[in-house]
């Protein structure tokens, strides 16, 4: 991850690569015509399929029986996160993604519980509506709604993908300490703490 | 008042001398950040964030008025110090809760914050232990205040109540350090800050006010929160519908806050009353009681049939003044077109009183509203229990009390604890049931200009003064000369000797004198003080604006004619400003708008009322009818302006207009009469849609329009009848009059407002009868009885007993002839 960081382009080996400039007059253009036609390019293509497929070294994987790592980025449907310390729910309810969300698709209910507290008594997300933008995970203060890296899903709706439940880390995940973090937009980047400046406190 | 010109920023405006520099700017859409000043109310000083540079001088803009010529630099580089010390200050310690805050999304200190640009924070506190209070209908949680004393402003200087105030929150003292490193003014502020936070009056932790929730509308940030709204949505999910108040007569301009009811439910639902409140203060039942509408209700075609027959067979339609204009303008409609006979028995009491009142004024409406009231410095109340019938007149008297050093006078029978401590510069006069005459002739004598006043009256006034001979003794100071011993050093010879020395000194002695005084028999049958004349010479030091409110008691009183020429003649030659406080919401339009009859005829059509068919937006009668806050439509206020208000809530039902078209009327809205109203005398012929509805920065009220006081030519007659001394209720006596936030059955049928029915006792005459609280009695007067249990009232004092008439089952009009007070026997049954 460290490298890619860096993103000054000179540091890196990064060079231009050298293109025949294209013909400008139309006698140029004919002569290209010549030489692409009559060097015959195109079974040049054709023979780097006939040379790999004699090689047997295939390089496409094999799903379902192999399957790519998805990246960290990648906008699965969606999942909610529990909380490392308590495994309580981590969502506080503040409506943070109902309000960002550009298709109007996630809705939920609070009331004060017993103790005082917000509580989250309903949460929604209606699939059907979703176009998986990942608003409501880079706006999401608590890191609890994220998007997860499951995209097997088969249904006659999109709406059955998932409900609440579902999204919610289960509890023996959770107790098997073998929750997933986020690392798509709206984790926490590297170097955070060095460009926030510090609050001072008397305690 | 003279208009002065000042340059702010370089922009030359007028404004009034005297004004506030901030009102001046705000007026003018100049932007001076400030937060702990609210419009109407003294400056409290707290934030300091307004600071302005006025002719090189720094003032705060909240409280220093405006000069002509003045010079206004709204940003210097230090006045942007202190104003990035001051919003750093106020985020120390602050919870980082916005998410679960909610004040989140309409909260001063998070766009403040914003708008100073706070990025990162240079000062620090150790914070104390400062848990959250459950205050009842309100959430206090001092770790969330910023102690702007915006709540205890508001309600000292509007509300009256002075339930909160600010007390200690122990904790460490600030580091010295800053007060050599932080800008000026910010430091005071934080030190000022650090040692309060806000709490009760009381001195307990009940809150026992008059529950209007005013000080949780100011609070800028989460502080203070409506327990009822606690949770249940963010603000930014709700859409505001502007509508008028529909619960009495002052016509507060309000927005219902509606969502979907859950995720489940995609029906509109209520949840949350707003206010402008710099310019407009609601009460308890404006802020809470919204949930009236009437539900689920979809069209019944039998019932509509029967109604339609129910019509056809009428020959009378008693209703009620909780309807709109355009409403009572279909009922005239339709009496017009069947020959109906019109039964409103309140709103005809009031129009009585307002043609015995215009055939000597010269006027067809009274000539004030609240807003003079509100900025005048005298106010006089006659026959209202002012805090229920109206509370915003109740604001107005308090407001013109404590912002503008006011005094007032307050004529009622009903002892009430929450008048008497508005401020100690107002005098209850708690006369005697059916002397409100004497109370006119009163104030006639006492701010009359006798020069222009009928020569019979002042005659008559006259014959009430006599000189008598008292004995006063009075303090004066003695000079008395006294001879002392004191030790003192002899300078030549250094030695002490005693010497004499002599001393002056003023002595205070008391010393009876005989004087010859003027003594008012007006005073002694209402039975006032005996030393009220001092008491008023003292109230009436530099007051030069007068308003006079009356109210409902007068209107249905047996001698109510000549009080209301009494009245008109009060406002003609006296410099009272007048004010009438309608008895129901729309009760002036009521008697604007329709011809009504005293009798009814023998079927007759209730409109939220009890008849032989019933159409009701209770949803307890024959045909469901829409609510207010399920309507379209216009309400006539006791400011004399007619206000629109729309419809929050869907309704599914039949409404008026569905019948009135039924029957032959032809009009596809009920919206579509509003247009029409133009053809009464005072309305005017606008559309609806065009109709206003907002106020300007300046706090001009731009809503709807204001009814015309047309001009009526009088017989010039101006003469009253004389007092009857014996004229008046003693003895167990009975009065007619809602607990503060109850006004009709549409306020009972809300979810918040949880106040009981029942025979309401002070808690004083409790304490000294063998009733208690909850003891169920019966009450009975000449005209009928009612059995129902005692209520136990403190915001009543003394010995009458008070039966509400917001709940119609409880039925207590039965029990008076009309007048609001009677004679009734009491016992535990």
């Amino acid at each position: 991850m460290e490298q890619f960081n860096n993103r000054n382009v000179a540091d890196n080996g990064y060079f231009m690569v050298d293109i025949e400039d294209y013909p400008t007059d139309s006698m140029g253009r004919f002569k290209r015509i010549i030489k692409r036609t009559f060097r015959l390019e195109l079974f040049v293509g054709l023979w780097v399929v006939m040379r790999e497929m004699i090689k047997f070294d295939i390089h496409t994987i094999s799903y379902p029986e192999e399957k790519m790592p998805i990246g960290p980025r990648y906008r699965a449907v969606h999942e909610m996160k529990r909380l490392w310390e308590s495994d309580a729910e981590r969502c506080i309810g503040c409506g943070l993604c109902e309000k960002i969300c550009i298709s109007d698709c996630i809705r939920m209910d609070t009331k004060i519980d017993e103790e005082s507290r917000k509580e989250v008594t309903e949460y929604t997300i209606n699939l059907g509506r979703c176009i998986f933008c990942g608003y409501c995970a880079e706006v999401c203060p608590e890191l609890a709604i994220t998007h997860g890296g499951e995209y097997e899903n088969a249904s006659e709706q999109r709406e059955h993908y998932v409900d609440y439940e579902y999204m919610l880390t289960p509890i023996d995940v959770m107790k098997a300490n073998a929750q997933k973090e986020f690392e798509g937009f709206g984790a926490i980047t590297p170097h955070e703490d060095e460009r926030v400046a510090k609050t001072p406190l008397s305690y | 008042m003279s208009n002065v010109s000042i340059n702010i920023d370089g922009k030359e405006i007028v404004t009034q001398e005297g004004e506030f520099i901030l009102n001046a700017a705000r007026a003018n859409d100049i932007f001076i950040p400030a937060i702990c000043y609210l419009t109407r109310c003294s400056p409290t000083l707290a934030c300091r964030i307004c600071l302005v540079e006025a002719d090189g001088k720094q003032v705060y803009a909240c409280n220093a008025k405006a000069k002509d010529g003045m010079n206004i630099t709204t940003t210097t580089e230090n006045i942007e110090k202190e104003r990035r010390a001051i919003m750093e200050v106020y985020d120390v310690n602050h919870p980082l809760q916005c998410g679960v805050c909610d004040q989140s999304g309409e909260c001063e200190l998070q766009n403040y914050t914003l708008e100073i640009g706070v990025d990162s924070q240079s000062y620090t506190v150790a914070d104390v232990d400062r848990a959250s209070h459950d205050w009842g209908h309100l959430h206090y949680d001092p770790g969330l205040c910023i102690v702007c004393e915006r709540c205890v402003t508001a309600c000292k200087d509007m509300i009256g109540d002075n339930s909160l105030t600010t007390i200690a929150r122990g904790g460490d003292p600030l580091n010295l350090e800053y007060k050599e490193s932080m800008p000026k003014d910010s430091y005071a502020m934080w030190n000022k800050l650090n040692k309060s936070v806000i709490g009760l009056t009381n001195g307990t932790d009940v809150l026992d006010c008059t529950s209007c929730g005013e000080c949780a509308a100011v609070c800028p940030v989460g502080a203070l929160v409506n327990t009822q709204f606690m949770y249940k949505s963010n603000s930014w999910e709700l859409k505001s519908i502007p509508a008028t108040c529909g619960h009495c007569s002052a016509g507060c301009q309000i927005s219902y806050d509606v969502k979907h009811t859950s995720v489940h439910n995609p029906d509109e639902k209520i949840y949350r009353v707003m206010n402008e409140w710099n310019y407009v203060s609601l009460c308890g039942a404006g802020r809470y009681g919204f949930d009236y509408e009437n539900r689920d209700v979809v069209k019944d075609e039998v019932a509509f049939a029967a109604a339609v027959e129910a019509f056809k067979k009428a020959d009378t339609i008693k209703f009620t003044s909780t309807i709109t204009n355009e409403e009572a303008y279909i009922l005239e409609k339709l009496k017009d077109k069947f020959g109906y006979k019109l039964v409103n028995e309140e709103a005809r009491s009031f129009q009585t009183f307002l043609s015995d009142y215009s055939s000597v004024s010269g006027t067809t409406l009274y000539g004030s509203d609240l807003k003079t009231a509100m900025n005048s410095n005298f106010i006089v109340s006659i026959g209202t229990a002012i805090k229920t019938d109206n509370p915003n007149a109740r604001y107005a008297l308090n407001n013109s009390l404590t912002t503008n050093k006011g005094a007032a006078l307050y004529f009622h029978p009903v002892v009430d604890p929450i008048i008497a401590g508005l401020s100690k510069n107002i005098v209850c006069v708690n006369h005697k049931p059916l002397q409100e005459e004497i109370a006119l002739y009163l104030v006639l004598d006492l701010f009359a200009d006798k020069s222009k006043l009928p020569t019979d009256i002042v005659d008559y006034l006259a014959s009430f003064h006599s000189t008598k001979t008292v004995t006063v003794t009075e303090s004066i100071k003695e000079k008395v000369v006294t001879i002392v011993k004191e030790m003192k050093v002899n300078e030549e010879t250094g030695e002490e000797e005693e010497i004499e020395v002599e001393k002056t000194k003023m002595v205070p002695k008391k010393v009876s004198k005989e004087v010859e005084v003027d003594d008012n028999r007006l005073l002694s049958m209402l039975g006032m003080a005996d030393n009220f004349m001092e008491t008023f010479t003292k109230l009436m030091k530099k007051k030069d604006s007068f308003s006079m409110i009356v109210g409902p008691d007068l209107y249905n009183h047996p001698n109510s004619k000549n009080i209301a020429r009494l009245v008109a003649l009060v406002e003609k030659y006296s410099a009272f400003e007048l004010i009438m406080i309608p008895t129901l919401t729309n009760t002036l339009g009521v008697a604007m708008i329709n011809e009504l009859s005293e009798t009814a005829g023998s079927y007759a059509v209730g409109y939220n009322t009890a008849a032989d068919f019933v159409l009701s937006g209770l949803g307890d009668g024959d045909l469901d009818m829409p609510a207010i806050n399920q309507q379209e439509g216009t309400l006539t206020s006791i400011n004399k302006r007619v206000n629109p208000t729309n419809a929050a809530l869907p309704y599914g039902g039949y409404t008026l207009n569905d019948i009135a078209n039924a029957l032959g009327l032809n009009a596809q809205n009920t919206i579509d009469y509003t247009v029409k109203l133009g053809s009464i005398n005072g309305f005017k012929a606008d559309n609806f849609d065009d109709l206003p509805d907002y106020y300007t920065n300046a706090g001009e009220e731009i809503r709807g329009y204001k009814l015309e006081s047309l001009s009526k030519t009088t017989s010039g007659d101006e003469s009253v009848s004389k007092i009857d001394e014996a004229f008046m209720l003693e003895g167990s006596i009975i009065y007619l009059a809602n607990p503060v936030r109850q006004f009709t059955d549409f306020t009972k049928n809300t979810t918040n407002l949880d106040e009981k029915s029942g025979v309401y006792m002070s808690a004083e005459s409790l304490e000294d009868s063998d009733f208690s609280a909850g003891d169920s009695v019966s009450v009975k007067t000449e005209c009928g009885e009612l059995t129902a249990a005692i209520v136990s009232d403190n915001k009543i004092a003394g010995n009458i007993t008070v039966l509400p008439t917001f709940d119609s089952k409880l039925n207590s009009g039965a029990l008076v002839n009309g007048y609001r007070f009677a004679n009734a026997s009491i016992q535990k049954v």
